[in-house]
């Protein structure tokens, strides 16, 4: 097991440099240099070039990468163009958003979906699972946005159950979390009912019937396990893309976490808030992945093996 | 259908809660020279709900195309004496906030979609083919190189890739090619390249091989036709994804711009006005939502169709 940690690990750095670098060329190859963002259009031309010279924006392109990996592992993402502010303080501030609102949504994705697929699987090629099948896919089609406003002038407007937008107690997470929740519940759903199938196919199966178990017990206490496993990795993974892919949920309810930061960048061209919000995300989401697939070898021994 | 009948009759004669899995009717109908397209044929006739997608993306695909035909409006003529007029005999689903009838625009905003669903995803899907097909067959460092890329590629969470991507180009339809392109060209090849190294050992391209074939010619004369049902199944996962991607992107005001027409960027302008007027926002959402749910439909009954030619 500590090889394979290891051995998972020593994948995820380099992949992990390369996103920095491949965001960096992106991001520093842009025509139109930060100094006029910056200043806005009132500054005189040779003071770009003192500035431009103060912030080492002169110096060959590998330099700078260098430069800002070595302050990005200290915790120094830069400085904010418009926000005059650290960069690290501003994503500080916007992750414990995010991180609410990944656990509301992860909640009602688990609840509804790993359910739905149970009883899908169980009732293959009824009614029941054709509903539950089709919601789940509704789920995956639905545009995140569309489904935001939808739920605003609903639940919001019309009914007048639940606020609009904010952030200020539980209550404004209801709508962003069943948005986001959706969408992962029709995967986890999906999922769940695909595995469970195809354990229910094996011959311990048909034993733990032949014994004479009563249905429910073969589903939950025999199949279930096994049908799982997949599942949980599948769940590590979307907490992590939670985590770090709310972009359109936290703009449309104003929730201020990290991914209304990087769309607010992305608007005004701040470049280091863009760049160390995208970073910290794929970050994340890279860490999550890896504990995935730990997760995924820790419950199933048959993964250690290879 | 002797075939069929048999394995009919097998499945009735057996105590029914053995746990066997009921013989699905696609299965039951397979013969021996049948073909993956005779497959989604049959699949099509008993799945009503991919039949019906089918025709819905037909009908859209045609509505896009023959737009101008379809309404009298033109999707960009202002008219501030309709601005924000309410649904009526004229006007189907009202006016924006510039005059514009709303449904022209919708009409049109399906180019985008069709487009969008088609071109990057094609693109991506032939660049991801080849450079799969490379790393498969050759193996080595160009197998290394390829697929570090494609792990970094989908390391990155693809709508914020395609956002870094926009931004660098400024914006525009163009750099949402262009992202979707960049990012979604990895997991075709990763998927191209299992399945080039499980050919590469079969007796055919040995054969192929040892007649002294050029490596281009096994590569995409002997491969790639096997190659076509993942792709199939690859391009149903797609299409649907790059829709929504553009109209997120946008929504987000970095996809397609104004005065140009686009689903997500229609959601994104009526947005102000939802409360007042909401059939302004929700009608594009809704053409956005079916088309996706049909592609997603098709999608669905195509790969149960193609189950067995992936499995290999």
């Amino acid at each position: 097991m500590a090889k394979y940690i290891i051995k998972r690990i020593l994948v995820a750095f380099p992949v992990l440099v390369a996103v920095s670098l491949i965001l960096f060329i992106m991001l520093n190859v842009v025509p139109g240099d930060p100094v006029t963002v910056m200043m806005r259009e009132h500054i005189k031309p040779e003071l770009i070039e003192v500035f431009k010279e103060r912030m080492g924006l002169n110096e060959p392109i590998f330099v700078q990468f260098g430069k800002y990996v070595l302050n990005a592992l200290r915790g120094d993402f830069g400085m904010s163009y418009k926000l005059k502010r650290d960069v690290s303080a501003l994503i500080l501030e916007a992750f414990p958003h995010t991180i609410k609102l990944a656990i509301y949504a992860a909640l009602v994705a688990w609840f509804i979906g790993i359910p739905a697929g149970i009883f899908s699987a169980v009732k293959q090629n009824t009614l029941v699972d054709r509903a539950f099948m089709s919601f789940s896919l509704m789920g995956v089609s639905l545009p995140v946005f569309w489904a935001g406003l939808l739920m605003q002038y609903l639940f919001a407007f019309k009914l007048g159950w639940l606020p609009v937008t904010g952030y200020y107690s539980p209550k404004y997470y209801v709508l962003p979390a069943i948005v986001l929740g959706w969408q992962s519940a029709g995967t986890i759903a999906r999922l769940t009912r695909s595995n469970l199938l195809e354990v229910m196919k094996n011959d311990y199966i048909r034993t733990a019937r032949a014994k004479g178990l009563g249905e429910a017990v073969v589903v939950v206490s025999h199949a279930l396990k096994n049908a799982m496993l997949p599942v949980v990795t599948m769940m590590a993974m979307q907490v992590a893309g939670l985590l770090g892919g709310a972009v359109m949920t936290e703009s449309i309810f104003g929730i201020p976490g990290l991914g209304r930061i990087t769309v607010d960048a992305m608007g005004t061209r701040d470049m280091p808030l863009l760049q160390g919000s995208v970073l910290f995300i794929t970050a994340i989401i890279i860490i999550g992945n890896m504990v995935a697939d730990l997760l995924y070898a820790f419950l199933d021994p048959r993964i250690r093996v290879e | 259908m002797q075939n069929s009948d048999i394995l009919t009759l097998n499945n009735q004669s057996l105590p029914p809660d053995l746990g066997l899995p009921p013989a699905e009717d696609i299965d039951a109908e397979l013969l021996d020279n049948e073909t993956m397209w005779d497959r989604i044929k049959i699949m099509l006739r008993k799945n009503k709900l991919a039949a019906a997608s089918f025709v819905v993306i037909v009908l859209m695909c045609l509505a896009a195309a023959f737009a101008p035909f379809l309404t009298p409006y033109e999707p960009n003529k202002t008219s501030l004496k309709d601005r924000l007029a309410p649904p009526s005999r004229e006007h189907i689903l009202g006016c924006d906030e510039l005059g514009r009838d709303h449904f022209t625009r919708m009409l049109y905003g399906t180019r985008v979609s069709v487009m969008i669903g088609l071109l990057p995803t094609s693109v991506a899907m032939i660049i991801g083919t080849v450079l799969g097909l490379m790393a498969g067959f050759y193996g080595g460092k160009i197998d290394f190189v390829i697929m570090r890329l494609a792990d970094v590629v989908l390391a990155f969470p693809s709508l914020l890739l395609a956002m870094v991507v926009s931004y660098t180009l400024k914006g525009g339809i163009i750099s949402i090619f262009l992202a979707l392109a960049a990012v979604k060209w990895a997991r075709t090849a990763r998927v191209i390249r299992a399945q080039t190294l499980s050919m590469k050992e079969k007796e055919f391209v040995e054969a192929a091989r040892s007649l002294g074939v050029k490596k281009s010619t096994i590569m995409f004369r002997h491969i790639l036709p096997n190659c076509l049902p993942n792709l199939i199944v690859l391009l149903t996962l797609n299409i649907p994804e790059s829709i929504l991607d553009e109209a997120s992107l946008s929504f987000l005001g970095i996809g397609a711009q104004p005065p140009s027409t686009s689903w997500g960027l229609m959601v994104f302008r009526c947005k102000p006005f939802l409360f007042e007027y909401p059939w302004l926002a929700i009608a594009p959402g809704v053409a956005i939502l079916i088309f996706v749910l049909a592609f997603n439909f098709l999608g669905d009954g195509v790969r149960d169709a193609l189950d067995p030619y992936l499995k290999d």
